[in-house]
């Protein structure tokens, strides 16, 4: 048997009923109905995408699963960045890139021209590799986006941030400082702030890259335990180069390599189907540790 | 102790051969401000060995040949200048390195730029010619005589846009682009993630950008001396002719003997102060940045 088999949430059996129902709503917090169909917030329907004419995903298409932690795992440079990015289009900000292909969110293409760009990362927010808390105080740090969304009460600003810092167990380790910098935090503190600052606009989807990569082991536990945390409430994809991690925690997974010219897609499904029964042999190769 | 690379890194032979002439070079630029200092203070001796220092700010009028030293409606007019100088450049130069490195498209924002760099480069006397020829009349036809402190800020403010330009642009592009990238992920708009996250990043740079400008301001003698009206007199309102520190030492100098020489270099060290002074303020908040 596999060592880092603790899954305990899946049953060997994928099709079985309690495969099922466990699927997305399992995890400390259990807020919202116990659903017993997987339903895709986003699809994804054949996604490329080039930077200045050079292409870096072909074809991609998968589905994110409302509620469940999907996991994209594949060598550096496969463009897994480039993918979250889409997601909510940050591809936008990059001059020379070009994004094809259809991303549906709540039934409305993301990047069909006129959409609400603003509205839309706020509804999918993103944590990057590097903890980016701004050069403000902690509290000012929550606070910026909110106002920015027309909260303006200065009761209901204070409360949301005491509620998302006690979300992300940062409370305890904070609440006497709140108008400090936050630069002078852990690196672990660091990040924790800001998925705290992510949660506080209340998105349906968090896109994590590599949120665990830059910390040291005990910090990345707690970002880990935090991100389990959210199964269920949020919709969490999350791209590591930790395997033991992504299988630790992700309901869903996908593989993506780098083909001929462009990353691109070679398996989806099952967070323990892609481990122990990959169907591509690139798949049952970097999962075991032999490429990549 | 703090730890610095200076005193945690071992020093290579070539290393320290370099340090030495550094050293030399640092040694050299003090030696020369404390000689200047020097020099001055022995020029305005023979007037400040019986003339109280107050004096120079309380007496009657400015007619050194009748013994009287009141400089205050000079010192008046050349912090107001300056002041006014900065209050309309710093805005306006933020605004313009923010336009050419957040608004402006590539090609553009380098013509913008190089455009800049020649105002920067526009020998002080061009400005004062074209302030004399062109601004001063315009001015006068509104409210005379024209050449006032309001020409004499206009003018200043134009002379150093590009010296708060320049360096804010500078400290603009100093702030990691990933800053940026996290406040549109956030789903702030351009305008508040400059406002909200760029701008305060920035700060340090900027002010110290705005500080230099200061100095040069109140250091400006030619364009000022030609659209100012140099008549010494208290202003009253920004439509009165002015004469700074320094137009009175250009004006003055070649006709001055004893006493009433001496009392220029006491307006010379009088400004010599008021610029180390914003020296050290810049300083002491660099510190206290530092600190934050
Ligand atoms: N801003 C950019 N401009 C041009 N090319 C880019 C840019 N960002 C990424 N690329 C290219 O796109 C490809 C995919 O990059 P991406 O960062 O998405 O990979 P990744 O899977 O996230 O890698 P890693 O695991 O190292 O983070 C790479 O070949 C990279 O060189
Ligand atoms: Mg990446």
């Amino acid at each position: 048997m596999n060592p880092f088999l603790l899954d305990s949430e899946l049953p060997a059996d994928p099709n079985s009923a309690e495969a099922q129902q466990n699927a997305y709503t399992l995890g400390p917090i259990q807020a919202g109905p116990a659903c017993c169909e997987p339903t895709p917030l986003i699809s994804v329907e054949a996604l490329s995408l080039s930077y200045a004419g050079k292409p870096a995903l072909s074809d991609i298409s998968l589905d994110i699963y409302q509620g469940c932690i999907t996991a994209l795992i594949g060598p550096s440079g496969c463009g897994k960045t480039s993918f979250l990015s889409a997601l909510n289009r940050l591809t936008d900000l990059i001059p020379g890139c070009r994004v094809s292909g259809r991303i549906h969110y709540k039934s409305r293409d993301i990047h069909a021209t006129g959409q609400d760009v603003q509205g839309l990362r706020r509804d999918i927010g993103m944590i990057f590799q590097k903890p980016t808390p701004f050069p403000l105080s902690i509290r000012r740090n929550i606070e910026l986006p909110l106002r920015e969304h027309g909260m303006r009460h200065a009761a209901d600003l204070e409360q949301r941030v005491q509620q998302v810092l006690q979300d992300v167990g940062l409370w305890a380790e904070v609440k006497d400082r709140l108008d400090a910098p936050a630069q002078a935090l852990s690196g672990g503190q660091q990040q924790r702030l800001c998925i705290a600052r992510a949660l506080a606009l209340q998105p349906k989807v968090l896109l994590m890259d590599e949120p665990c990569s830059a910390l040291d082991p005990l910090s990345s536990g707690v970002v880990e335990d935090l991100i389990q945390s959210l199964r269920g409430r949020y919709t969490v994809v999350i791209v590591t180069h930790n395997l033991a991690q992504a299988r630790r925690i992700a309901n869903y997974a996908g593989f993506f390599w780098v083909g001929e010219q462009a990353g691109c897609l070679v398996e989806f499904g099952r967070c323990r189907q892609i481990f122990e029964t990959p169907r591509h042999e690139l798949t049952a190769a970097y999962v075991n540790g032999a490429r990549g | 102790m703090t730890l610095s690379p200076r005193n945690t890194l071992s020093l290579s032979r070539a290393d320290r051969q370099l340090a030495a002439v550094l050293r030399l070079c640092a040694l050299l630029a003090v030696v020369v401000v404390l000689l200047i200092l020097l020099f001055l203070f022995g020029e305005s001796w023979p007037i400040l060995s019986h003339v109280p220092v107050w004096r120079f700010l309380s007496d009657d009028s400015w007619h050194p040949g009748q013994a009287l030293y009141d400089m205050s409606p000079m010192l008046t007019a050349t912090v107001l200048s300056s002041a006014g100088a900065l209050l309309l450049a710093v805005p306006l130069g933020i605004a313009s390195a923010l336009f050419s490195s957040y608004y402006a498209s590539p090609g553009l924002a380098a013509v913008y730029r190089r455009l800049i760099e020649l105002l920067a480069g526009i020998p002080s006397v061009v400005y004062g010619f074209w302030g004399l020829t062109t601004l001063a009349p315009l001015l006068g036809q509104w409210h005379p005589p024209g050449v006032s402190l309001l020409s004499a800020t206009l003018v200043l403010a134009l002379m150093v846009l590009p010296t708060v330009a320049l360096t804010a642009e500078a400290a603009l592009l100093a702030v990691p682009q990933h800053y940026y990238r996290c406040a549109a992920a956030l789903g702030l708009s351009r305008w508040s993630s400059l406002v909200g996250v760029v701008l305060p990043a920035a700060r340090t740079g900027i002010i110290a950008g705005a500080l230099l400008a200061a100095a040069r301001a109140i250091g400006e003698t030619m364009a000022v001396l030609m659209v100012a009206g140099n008549v010494v007199q208290m202003p009253h309102s920004l439509f009165d002719s002015v004469r700074t520190l320094t137009a009175n030492i250009a004006l003055e100098m070649a006709y001055a003997m004893g006493d009433h020489r001496a009392a220029l270099f006491v307006s010379g060290l009088a400004l010599m102060v008021l610029v180390l002074a914003l020296v050290g303020l810049a300083d002491a908040y660099k510190g206290q940045a530092a600190h934050d």
